[in-house]
């Protein structure tokens, strides 16, 4: 999937929704473009969620070594 | 020979229950769209094999799936809904102004003619038409501006508009319910409305007759006489004969007159059906007997429909879309309970027997007749 660059929480979302208009308003709010509270953003072991959508991602990202990750809530698991 | 397809809606998915016309022996599709709310799925008049479902869930929101071939695939359309110009406010539950925020689609109302023509109730509660099979949805801004939005409250489930009724006798005719500001009316296709609350008691509001304000949980009408109205409201039984523009009790004998659905039998106008619950806290069939109530003269003689339905340490409750009628004669009665059963009498009632036991709790069934 292409994304423009220096890609972006916002880029790679626009481009996501654009190649699959079925996610409009599942990741982000359809009128506020915000994250929906129940969805976090993740990238090279960091929670992206709180950072600026237009923020550039990690290099590593940007390069495509490392994926960027779209997680739903997900509740348990144990605190090591 | 004919057959019905009875369309379930549960907080896990959806769920296709299909038999002849004998309604004794079933098959169970699903669940389809597994893990997500499904509010509501509904049938197009129209077009027995074309269906729509209102899908959602907390983690990503809300997408709308139509069926072209009765249920076997389905594919998502739009699930863009925006409120028209400036939203504005309407009230919290303690009276703050509070922003319009679209939640979810309670209900979807397929015209009685037009495949791709259907309604959408939603919440915060607003009306929306798609003509073009669910991908556009354009809002019928003059609901909420009709003037008294400003002031509606949400009832303990939201600000929602859960019912929706298409008049079969005049095609600009539109009713509709929310909770908890009441009934409304449009006579020009959904331009502009009108409360239709007249004779509504509601003693926990100021105003205990405000024009608006009142919490109806659901009405119904009989298509051959489309000018008759039954509502069940947070408490009362209520009928109206003259199109909603006055309504007078007639909860009767029923040992409570707090529930959820209403319908009103396919061929017998005045054969109304209510599942009482014990009150607005509780929400247990009285004595944890799982009773439909069945009034065969227009509301206030109301009889207990027991036979076959458990009658001991039953408390389960029956949402206010969940219970449907079919068009088969004898009448198929149909409901679903937020324990997970799905009942059906292929006699009007009078005896009935589990579709189904154990899916997720119930929010809707709809029945079509095939």
């Amino acid at each position: 999937m292409a994304v423009q660059f220096p890609a972006s929480q916002r880029n790679v979302m626009d481009a996501l929704e654009s190649a699959y208009p079925t996610l409009k308003g599942t990741i982000r709010d359809q009128v506020t473009q915000e994250r929906r509270p129940f969805v976090r953003f993740f990238a090279c072991s960091e929670d992206l969620s709180h950072q600026s959508p237009d923020t550039p991602l990690p290099d590593s990202v940007q390069s495509g070594k490392e994926p960027f990750l779209v997680i739903g809530a997900i509740a348990g698991g144990r605190q090591q | 020979m004919s057959a019905v397809r009875v369309l379930v809606g549960t907080k896990k998915g959806a769920f296709i229950l299909t038999s002849d016309g004998k309604r004794a022996d079933w098959k169970v599709s699903g669940p389809h769209f597994a893990g997500w709310e499904i509010y509501h799925v509904k049938g197009s008049p129209a077009d027995p094999n074309r269906l729509y479902a209102s899908q959602w869930s907390g983690w990503f929101g809300q997408l709308i799936q139509r069926s072209d071939d009765g249920g076997n695939s389905w594919e998502p359309v739009g699930n863009q809904f925006t409120y028209e110009g400036v939203p504005g406010t309407h009230q919290s539950y303690d009276g703050k102004p509070h922003p319009w925020e679209f939640k979810r689609v309670w209900h979807l109302e397929p015209s009685l003619t037009d495949p791709d023509t259907v309604y959408a109730g939603i919440e915060d509660a607003a009306l929306f038409r798609s003509t073009d099979g669910g991908r556009e949805w354009k809002e019928l801004a003059g609901l909420r501006r009709h003037g008294s939005g400003s002031a509606w409250q949400p009832g303990a489930g939201g600000l929602c508009l859960h019912t929706i009724l298409l008049d079969p006798s005049d095609s600009e005719r539109i009713y509709i319910a929310i909770s908890s500001a009441g009934a409304f009316r449009s006579d020009d296709a959904g331009t502009t409305w009108k409360p239709i609350n007249h004779g509504l008691h509601s003693l926990y509001i100021p105003n205990p007759t405000a024009e608006v304000g009142h919490c109806v949980h659901r009405i119904a009408m009989n298509p051959t006489r489309p000018h008759v109205h039954f509502m069940q409201k947070h408490w009362d039984v209520m009928r109206s004969d003259d199109s909603g523009d006055n309504w007078h009790e007639i909860s009767g004998n029923l040992p409570t007159d707090f529930g959820f659905p209403i319908d009103v039998h396919a061929h017998e106008p005045d054969t109304v059906y209510v599942v009482p619950i014990k009150s607005d806290s509780e929400h247990f069939p009285p004595e944890g007997k799982l009773r439909v109530y069945r009034s065969r003269t227009g509301g206030n003689e109301w009889e207990p429909l027991t036979a076959g339905l458990p009658q001991s340490d039953c408390y389960v409750n029956v949402l206010r879309d969940a219970l449907c009628v079919d068009q088969l004669d004898p009448c198929g009665i149909y409901f679903g309970t937020t324990g997970g059963q799905v009942y059906a009498s292929a006699n009007s009632g009078d005896s009935w027997m589990a579709i189904v036991r154990d899916l997720p709790a119930v929010l809707s069934v709809e029945v079509q007749t095939l």
